[in-house]
């Protein structure tokens, strides 16, 4: 056991964890914010997508002691108000089904466009590989992502 | 207006004494804490009531005129907790949103068909939903009408207001719900016209798109309580194998755990319902503070595992026994194949018979004939099975993803001990089902370990757990034959089909009914990897089979694919063959939705390098047509677009209709293209999203558009009907762009290989 200071959503938190122990867990069952999700626990399907710094990672294989400094943003923390360009085009498209990949898919999404405003089709499904869908809503992701992407700009 | 008794579900309309104006009882929160005086209807915040007044099982009104309705099913994506409350706010006129949204716990008392399942939500509660807003529409006119002295028949009811235009009084549904409430449920309640509907057949999002945006704990994984412990299991690596021993010093003495323990579910009398079932009995569980720590103790177990004998399981589906046979030993997938084709080339149960069958194919002039099959699948649940429990000596309150939680509650109650009136389940939001969450066993195993450590307990399955525990969909196995005469008429048809465990045989289903010459047959092969229903069950196979035979045959006898089936559903429909009752689809409504996806996507009209496949299929009393069109990239199909054209009747919620199409068309395509569960040496070969592939992004078609038929038919199923017919459309859409028929699933590895 370790004591870490993690900025997460602009805030400091003080955890008292193994240091293996990844920041999927560390959020969901240290610091109750459950919003970033478990799907599979070897990075092959993004349900657990934080950003870190300003990039998407998995957080099923971040292990606590690898952050460090770095300031990590979940889902909770992406808008105060829920208001985020993502977050509200994907209201606007009304994306879920079962809603439980949303989350890691709007992570990849906002980190995306962070560093892409204007991504192209394809640009998009390449970035948002790592993210499955198993209720098949990928349709509805292309068109949401596009249309943050346009009242980004 | 339609008059009906309300007697049809009285029971729904019994109050709950306990709650009547008792304010917001119902319901669970995630953190043990308050309930928010400010609830989220329909995603922006509504002011909550000083008192709540309860009108029936349904719904409460609120003294300010909110309405809360109870959405009684489990929503495991398919949206019913939008759709079933929208039902009934549409009976009670009232604003949507003004509408909040609560789960109902599981309450057989008050509600049928907590199920989801057969895709029946919708249509098995569709009168009660809507006497449910009617009742309470007419009590409160009642109410207005005796506070104001006049006729409640002259009393109008318009998004919540009641006015009496003779004497010029309003009152909002706030002001008289106190009243409403102590009134007695009406003999007889006036339904809405089909043509009055305001809420229904009107796209209304999500009820908790907002909360899912934002991260908010919704999801029975997200369950935490104060003292709550975790618990994780360690099941057999093979089917065939079983618990000899073990040695769990070192999980012990890793930090957070809490106690080791082997755990037998069921006592081997246990009167069990197919539900019920687990391939293993026995399991080791591992106790512990947090789940990293639990799943790390997992793997610290020291554990000798042995052969398990033959095993004959007992047990009931809706009151008819059966028992299912497990035979000892670890089994491979090529011995599954082998065993399939070996039983597909003998004679086989009879199903169905028409005509004369063996005489058209003596007298063929050509006979054309295909095998297809599919392997077993996983159902992947984006979110891992999991539950939380907290048994004392006399209660058990358990919350968390369950499709069944009605069938599920009698085992609970029985391995606990309890009273089944002791066994308290809620439902939480579900990420996925597709049939997984029918079999709750897990719902029993952290009943059991929770009673054990006499504490708050959540179980969760790692994604291998999940992956590696049995409940697949079966693989299946058919060979199809058409019989044809020397003027390419067809003559004889017949369908050989069988599978691991169960034969994906409809033997009633089209093309019977269509040919004068029909054989049907079927055949099973006994396993001890244990399957279950997955969307759509036997249809998720056999209807593509079917649909790419016919495209087949359509093209040996020079015709086009729509027209010749629409040939066949006229026969159907005209002169059917064999006892019509006995053909269970309607061929008006199948040429319906080939009509319908013909005009939509401009059948007929080719477009250079776009090649297209269609496929149609009835099944979960909805019918569903789809073209697929492919354009290639290279050596490489890619998927540009999905036309479907659905019959489900009424469609309640079109948005959240069309997003079930959409998946269901992802879905398809995936697993057929992508997806497949092997074994060797009764261990399942892929035991996470690293070697089991599922569709993603880039392989996703670019659009997808669908289109309903109008018409005034009570609802029908609309989760499972769009997921089985696409693979047949795919398959016909392949053989254009590449020149190659796909028999085997998945076809990305169907020989020679698709692309690289
Ligand atoms: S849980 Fe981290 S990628 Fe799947
Ligand atoms: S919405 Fe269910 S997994 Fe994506």
């Amino acid at each position: 056991m370790a004591t870490f200071n993690l900025k997460i959503n602009g805030k400091t938190q003080t955890v008292d964890v193994d240091g293996a122990t990844p920041m999927l867990w560390v959020l969901r069952d240290h610091l109750q914010m459950v919003g970033t999700k478990f799907g599979c626990g070897i990075a092959q399907c993004g349900a657990c997508t934080v950003h870190l710094g300003d990039n998407a990672v998995r957080s099923c294989q971040l292990p606590v002691s690898a952050v460090g400094e770095q300031e990590i943003t979940t889902i909770e923390g992406l808008s105060e108000h829920g208001d985020h360009p993502v977050q509200k085009a994907w209201l606007e498209v009304d994306v879920p089904q079962c809603g439980y990949c949303q989350a890691g898919q709007i992570m990849t999404a906002s980190a995306l466009l962070k560093h892409n405003p204007n991504p192209t089709d394809d640009e998009i499904a390449s970035a948002m590989h790592g993210n499955i869908c198993r209720c098949g809503t990928y349709t509805r992701i292309k068109k949401a992502v596009k249309i943050a992407a346009e009242n980004n700009s | 207006m339609t008059l009906v008794k309300s007697t049809l579900g009285r029971r729904a309309f019994i109050r709950n004494t306990g709650l009547a104006g008792g304010g917001l009882v119902l319901g669970f929160s995630f953190f043990n804490s308050c309930k928010p005086k400010v609830a989220e209807a329909v995603g922006m915040e509504l002011e909550m009531p000083k008192e709540w007044f309860e009108i029936n099982g349904y719904l409460k009104i609120g003294d300010n005129g909110v309405v809360t309705i109870m959405s009684p099913n489990p929503e495991i994506g398919q949206n019913v907790r939008t759709s079933m409350p929208m039902i009934v706010a549409d009976e009670l006129e009232i604003d949507w949103k003004n509408v909040v949204v609560e789960q109902a716990p599981l309450n057989t008392n008050l509600y049928s068909w907590q199920v989801a399942g057969g895709s029946r939500s919708i249509s098995s509660s569709w009168q009660n939903l809507r006497m449910a807003g009617a009742t309470a529409r007419q009590m409160l006119k009642e109410a207005a009408a005796k506070a104001w002295q006049v006729p409640a028949s002259e009393i109008t009811a318009i998004a919540g207001v009641l006015s009496h235009e003779a004497s010029g009084n309003t009152a909002g549904y706030g002001d008289m719900a106190s009243a409403a409430a102590q009134l007695e449920v009406p003999e007889q309640v006036e339904l809405k016209e089909i043509t009055d509907f305001s809420i229904i057949g009107t796209t209304r999002k999500n009820v908790d798109g907002k909360k899912i945006v934002t991260g908010k704990p919704l999801f029975g994984l997200d369950v935490q309580r104060e003292g709550m412990l975790i618990a994780g299991l360690v099941h057999p690596p093979a089917f065939g194998k079983r618990l000899k021993s073990f040695n769990a010093d070192a999980a012990m003495g890793m930090p957070g755990i809490k106690e080791v323990f082997s755990l037998k579910l069921y006592e081997d009398d246990f009167d069990k319902m197919a539900f019920h079932f687990t391939a293993f009995n026995e399991v080791l569980v591992v106790v512990g503070e947090s789940t990293w720590q639990v799943f790390q103790a997992k793997k610290a177990i020291e554990v000798e595992w042995e052969d398990a004998p033959d095993v004959t399981q007992k047990m009931s589906m809706f009151g008819n026994q059966m028992e299912v046979k497990h035979p000892a030993g670890m089994e491979n997938s090529e011995g599954h194949m082998s065993k399939l084709k070996e039983l597909i080339a003998r004679n086989a149960k009879v199903a169905r018979k028409d005509g004369n069958p063996e005489k058209a194919f003596k007298n063929a002039a050509k006979i054309v004939e295909r095998s297809y099959s599919c392997p077993f699948l996983a159902h992947n649940t984006m979110e891992p099975m999991n539950f939380f429990a907290h048994v004392t000596e006399d209660h058990a309150e358990l919350l968390g993803p369950t499709q069944t939680p009605e069938w599920m509650e009698p085992a609970v109650a029985e391995r606990l001990g309890l009273p089944l009136e002791k066994v308290d389940i809620q439902m939480t939001r579900q990420g996925g089902g597709f049939g997984r969450r029918l079999y709750g066993h897990f719902m029993v195993e952290v009943a059991a370990i929770s009673q054990r450590m006499k504490a708050p307990v959540k179980l969760v399955y790692t994604r291998e757990d999940d992956m590696t525990q049995g409940i697949y969909r079966p693989a299946y196995y058919a060979t199809y034959r058409a019989a044809l005469d020397a003027d390419n008429n067809l003559i004889g048809f017949h369908v050989r089909a069988g599978g691991i465990p169960e034969s994906p045989l409809f033997a009633n289903r089209f093309p019977a009914g269509a040919i004068d010459n029909y054989l049907a047959e079927d055949f099973t092969v006994d396993t001890n990897i244990t399957t279950g229903a997955f969307r759509a069950p036997r249809s998720n196979f056999i209807a593509g089979a079917e649909q790419s035979f016919l495209d087949e045959l359509a093209e040996e006898m020079g015709k086009d694919p729509i027209d010749f089936r629409l040939e066949l559903l006229k026969r159907a429909e005209e002169n059917p063959v064999g006892n019509p009752e006995s053909n269970d689809y309607d061929a008006s409504r199948y040429a319906g939705v080939l009509e319908l996806v013909r005009e939509k996507a401009n059948w007929g009209q080719n477009q250079e390098g776009i090649h297209r496949g269609v496929s149609a299929y009835f099944c979960h009393q909805s019918y569903v047509a789809q073209v697929l069109d492919i354009v290639m990239e290279g050596d490489k199909p890619v998927v540009e677009k999905v036309t479907a054209a659905i019959d489900c009747g009424i469609v309640v919620n079109p948005g959240a209709a069309a997003n079930l199409s959409e998946g269901g068309a992802v879905d398809g395509i995936g697993h057929a293209m992508y997806s497949g569960l092997t074994f060797k040496d009764g261990s399942a070969e892929q035991t996470n999203f690293d070697r089991y592939r599922l569709i993603r992004h880039a392989e996703a078609p670019k659009a997808i558009e669908t289109h309903f038929v109008k018409n005034d038919i009570d609802p029908t199923g609309m989760g499972e009907p769009p997921f089985p017919p696409i693979m047949g459309a795919l398959a016909n859409a392949l053989y254009k762009a590449t020149g190659r028929r796909y028999y085997n699933q998945p076809f990305i590895t169907d020989k020679p290989p698709l692309v690289g």
